[in-house]
């Protein structure tokens, strides 16, 4: 059965129905309602939640949990996010899971509260100080929203690392028919590294402090290691009309969804244009570009921000091809038909270029 | 096909739950729908609004910079929604507050004096389902019979006489608009 609910509100009952037991957060549009929800939600259920005094607490609330055992989240914006990544490096470091949501708003500083996409890099590269990364799904709609968020609590369990949820205030604040059928609580993994308590078994330490830097570089290459291994199992995509097309477009999330409208008008045309939308942006479906870029020159990279993914499509085609890029920075959701002209037109270029 | 509505008004006159139970419908007809709420600053006392888009079809985007249908009960909601109307778009406006003598010449105005039908009905709270009745009649984006299946769902099933006087007021609205 499908219900109408916000992309917040569907997303905190599918944390809840994925066996979230402890949620931690503090106030900031575009992601109260998920806030709200779980007020409500995980009270009903006799479960934790505490609306901590800042991020900064609620994301240490979370590695306390996660230490303790229990499956933890927090969310917050762009703003909130950024006061977060000390945290989010600490539970890197300590290997412990947790899933962490983003709705992303305009920026950079107090910005504003419209849907944006300025916050890939932060997002991609750790975000924090260190060596480390975390996974990044990147939905681009309230059901994909929901669907992604058992698949979050099994890859931070599955690799002791947090995981991002990186969404945006539209996917946020919209209402959508959203089923909840498939969402299952994913399963338990033995945690040998919790802290119960040593009475009757050796005492443990969980720790992110390494003096010795023979130690750290250690455990440095240890993270990596777990790292390469995301890279090579949790790659995650979709390919739309990629198979004739003559010139493909790179998106994520949102903007992955208006593109595909814009799509529909190119092909109305018969433009042959298609797209791959990466659903892990990190680890980035690279491979994927490669692949694509054997027999397509042109790549096309849209984002609402003024051009972070590019980075990652530059990185993987790796001098091939030709990349062109339009982007709309500040919390600007342009139309399909926007996209639709702006597309047309590189494409008409493209054409001409290569007679 | 794809219609996209904004629904606007006063803080208060029920604009939101106007388009939650547009799209609430919409998907018990089995249509794609979306519903995006305005969560910008605004003015205590100010505009409320909310877009529905509802299709055949996936939806591309949940915003709509030329929509089919503007509803709008008070006049800074005409005044700043009907610029952005299709041309040959449907503007519906609440007759009972709102002067409609600046509207676009290349719209239809279909003009509901809602304050009055509901009154008849003895409370002003539902002048925003008259509206959405007429609406409906106006631009067949889902079946009536859709509308009034929905409000059991969305009311509760015990609430027989709240569900009764919603009905009433969508009906009022529905019947008022003449072919």
């Amino acid at each position: 059965m499908k219900k109408l609910m916000s992309g917040n509100a569907a997303l905190g009952e599918a944390a809840v129905l994925s066996g979230c037991t402890c949620y931690f957060g503090y106030p900031i549009t575009p992601q109260n309602e998920l806030t709200e929800y779980m007020a409500k939600r995980m009270g009903e259920l006799g479960r934790v939640f505490i609306q901590s005094e800042s991020e900064i607490a609620a994301i240490n609330m979370v590695l306390g949990a996660s230490v303790a055992g229990a499956r933890a989240m927090t969310s917050s914006s762009s703003p909130g996010m950024s006061l977060k990544q000390e945290g989010i490096s600490y539970l890197a470091a300590d290997e412990l899971p947790a899933v962490i949501v983003d709705m992303v708003r305009g920026g950079p500083g107090m910005g504003n509260i419209s849907p944006a996409q300025s916050d890939y890099l932060q997002a991609t590269r750790g975000g924090g100080h260190g060596d480390y990364k975390t996974i990044v799904l990147a939905p681009g709609s309230v059901q994909e929203l929901t669907d992604v968020v058992p698949l979050a609590f099994d890859l931070a369990d599955k690799y002791r690392n947090p995981v991002v949820i990186l969404g945006d205030g539209m996917l946020g604040q919209m209402m959508e028919p959203v089923s909840f059928d498939d969402i299952k609580p994913p399963k338990e993994y033995p945690k040998d590294y919790i802290l119960t308590g040593a009475k009757g078994r050796p005492a443990r330490m969980v720790r992110s402090l390494l003096f010795d830097t023979k130690e750290e570089e250690e455990h440095n290459w240890k993270l990596v290691r777990k790292y390469q291994r995301m890279e090579s199992s949790e790659v995650r995509y979709e390919t739309y009309l990629t198979d004739d097309a003559e010139m493909i477009v790179v998106a994520y999330g949102i903007g992955a969804r208006i593109v595909r409208g814009a799509i529909k008008r190119l092909r109305q045309e018969n433009l042959k244009v298609g797209m791959i939308r990466p659903i892990t942006v990190w680890p980035f479906p690279a491979a994927a570009i490669q692949e694509m870029a054997k027999t397509v020159h042109d790549f096309f990279v849209f984002e609402m921000c003024a051009g972070q993914m590019i980075e990652d499509v530059r990185l993987a085609l790796a001098g091939k091809g030709h990349i062109h890029f339009y982007g709309r920075p500040g919390g600007i959701i342009p139309t399909p038909i926007e996209l639709y002209r702006i597309i047309a037109r590189h494409y008409y270029t493209a054409a001409r270029r290569k007679k | 096909m794809t219609t996209k509505t904004i629904f606007s008004g006063f803080g208060g006159q029920g604009v939101l739950s106007m388009g939650f139970t547009l799209a609430n419908a919409a998907m018990l007809e089995g249509k794609y729908v979306t519903y995006l709420p305005s969560y910008g600053v605004e003015v205590r006392g100010g505009t409320a609004n909310c877009t529905v888009v509802v299709s055949d079809e996936e939806i591309a985007s949940p915003v709509a910079s030329e929509p089919e249908f503007v509803v709008a009960m008070n006049q800074p909601s005409f005044a700043r929604f009907q610029s952005i109307l299709q041309s040959g778009g449907l503007l519906c406006v609440n007759a009972s507050l709102v002067n409609t003598a600046s509207a676009r010449s290349d719209i239809e105005v279909l003009a509901i004096p809602t304050s009055e039908l509901a009154e008849k009905l003895g409370t002003i709270k539902v002048a925003n389902m008259i509206m959405l009745g007429a609406l409906i009649k106006a631009s067949s984006i889902i079946s009536f019979d859709a509308m009034i299946k929905n409000l059991a769902e969305l009311l509760g099933e015990g609430r027989s006489k709240l569900i009764k006087l919603n009905r009433e007021a969508l009906e009022t609205g529905f019947n008022y608009v003449k072919e």
